[in-house]
């Protein structure tokens, strides 16, 4: 037996194809992206080494102190958003309606699987049309300014994620012991204070793994913002990613949209490490 | 399988008496507002479809269809190129997706059903691809794709959708294949069964339903996709239907609304139809991928 699952021809066949695959595609790709910013040029205008030049670039540019800020706002306005409105949610599914709650969850995930370029195209077009009826305060080009288009993204990115952290945060919900819960309400906790107190403290650990996750993937927020403002006006709605997309392709310059690549990757995963450092610690004091 | 805690909300702890629903009507309402507001864009993404041009600027916006202009629907087929961006979509989707399932099993059997000296080392490299964004890789590709004469081919797609999707269903697997019952597969090979049999005939059986739900997941990953088509597809006409999309809406959108929406109805229909079909396995399955990830 141990000779059959030890026999490492056969780990070959299994993991082989998979992890070249991987390696070619996805690692390889990262390292090289590494060796990129310290060159500038393209593959078509040729490449020439410049040392840490883009770095030095890197800070002395508006633009990207623009992109990294409007970025971080929208990832903390959003991912505010998507975990307290998924956590009431969650809690109105597993509290208020219980085992009927299946039709609701199933209809509040829908707008999840949508593509979001399609979501975006609607909202924009819901944009477009909706100032010719609108209230005289809501007639506005909503999403032709910096100010308002911000709003506009965000409620996009809440509406089309909530039901999916309502799901996740329900998930853990359901995992709490009914027995903890009895006991709460025999000592005479009740509705809010109950939740307030016993539920919502015991849901921590899971709220933390999706303000993680939903901060994650509202920093690499790329489709929705590139369909319905394509960054503008100006440079008004661009997150980093964006900007580096725009600075890549737009303009052929690899080795600093290599080096904003990077600086994206660093604080995805410098939120990643914050947060785990906060729930440690907050574990830790209780 | 879930329990369903049981914690008295005001509103719920008057049991009992003829009027007791007229204290539980604030609650249901907000219920109607919350299902009305996840569900009715979509509604009014068919509903538009199906407009007169001149709805757009007389009738409310809200307002249901007049008469029903199917031809929008046309129009957006041939003139908005909808078949086409189709087509390159499927023909990289379904390809993409079989290659992601068969490779990524495979691999989470090999490394946590086999367990050798480096599979912990091997995990842990897939999963750096989940926590990394996929920009940081995207101009290494290109210029990949670029030197290899790959752009504009449904292969660099497939490759791009494979490799990334693969973190994703490995840990997704693995951890299915964790929860095995250890015996079932010693069983199986004191009995004689070669480790290619075990996997096609012990393994494979169990873990079937959790290979539809990841497969699921990467279905919606790929169809949604906007980053690559757009980076790897330069030609207009190799655009798959979200990149397509874009584009159409970008350049008819103001002039031409019915089909504008006829093609964004298209490019959500078959998200929107599978999901209506396989709820329950999709909602498990990005839950699930989102907390192992």
């Amino acid at each position: 037996m141990e000779r059959t699952l030890r026999d490492w021809r056969a780990v070959l066949v299994f993991v082989g194809p998979a992890l070249l695959l991987y390696a070619l595609v996805v690692l390889v790709p990262i390292l090289w992206s590494l060796g990129y910013t310290v060159y500038e040029g393209s593959p078509i205008a040729g490449f020439k080494f410049v040392g840490l030049d883009n770095y030095v670039r890197l800070a002395q540019d508006p633009t990207f102190w623009k992109a990294l800020w409007f970025g971080t706002k929208y990832a903390l306005f959003v991912s505010a958003g998507q975990v307290i409105l998924g956590l009431a949610l969650a809690l109105l599914y597993a509290f208020y309606l219980r085992k009927s709650s299946v039709l609701v969850r199933t209809l509040v995930f829908l707008p999840v699987v949508l593509p979001t370029v399609a979501v975006a195209q609607m909202f924009a077009k819901l944009f477009a049309i909706a100032p010719q009826y609108g209230l005289d305060g809501a007639v506005q080009a909503w999403l032709g300014q910096g100010s308002t288009a911000f709003w506009v993204i965000g409620v996009m990115d809440i509406w089309k994620a909530m039901g999916f952290y309502a799901i996740l945060l329900y998930t853990g919900l359901v995992d709490i012991p009914e027995e903890t819960i009895e006991a709460a309400r025999l000592d005479g906790a009740q509705g809010w204070t109950l939740a307030r107190f016993v539920v919502l403290p015991l849901l921590a650990p899971i709220t933390v793994a999706s303000l993680i996750f939903s901060l994650n993937g509202t920093l690499k927020v790329f489709d929705s913002i590139m369909a319905l403002t394509g960054g503008g006006p100006g440079t008004a709605t661009t997150p980093l990613t964006l900007y580096m997309y725009k600075t890549s392709f737009s303009y052929g310059e690899y080795g600093y949209g290599s080096t904003l690549a990077l600086t994206l990757a660093l604080q995805c995963l410098l939120v990643t490490l914050l947060i785990f450092w906060r729930a440690r610690r907050g574990a830790s004091r209780e | 399988m879930q329990r369903s805690a049981s914690l008295p909300l005001p509103g719920k702890t008057h049991p009992g008496g003829r009027l007791a629903w007229l204290s539980r009507l604030p609650m249901i309402l907000l219920v109607l507002l919350v299902v009305f507001v996840a569900v009715y864009p979509v509604v009014w993404i068919f509903l538009s479809s199906l407009k007169g041009a001149d709805e757009f600027s007389s009738a409310p916006m809200w307002a249901l269809p007049q008469a029903l202009h199917w031809e929008n629907y046309a129009r957006a087929w041939t003139e908005g190129n909808m078949s086409r961006y189709f087509v390159n979509s499927v023909l990289s989707v379904i390809p993409a997706l079989a290659l992601v399932i068969v490779l990524g099993t495979m691999a989470a059997f090999g490394l946590e059903i086999m367990r050798w000296r480096l599979s912990g080392a091997v995990s842990i490299l897939f999963l750096a691809g989940i926590m990394v964004p996929v920009q940081i890789a995207l101009l290494p590709l290109f210029t990949m794709f670029f030197r290899l004469h790959l752009l504009d081919t449904r292969l660099a797609l497939i490759l791009a959708y494979t490799a990334f999707g693969l973190p994703l269903v490995v840990f997704f697997l693995a951890g299915y294949f964790k929860t095995f019952a250890r015996e079932v597969i010693e069983a199986a090979i004191v009995d004689g069964a070669s480790i290619y049999q075990v996997f096609t005939k012990v393994a494979l059986p169990m873990t079937m339903n959790a290979i539809v739900t990841v497969a699921l997941v990467q279905f919606f990953f790929m169809w949604n996709d906007l980053l690559f088509s757009l980076t790897f597809m330069q030609n207009p006409e190799m655009r798959t239907v979200q990149s397509g999309l874009l584009a159409f809406t970008g350049q008819y959108g103001q002039r031409e609304w019915g089909p504008t929406f006829a093609s964004i109805a298209l490019a959500v229909a078959p998200t929107v139809l599978v999901y209506l079909l396989l709820n329950q396995m999709v909602m498990k399955g990005m839950a699930a991928g989102a907390v192992k990830g």
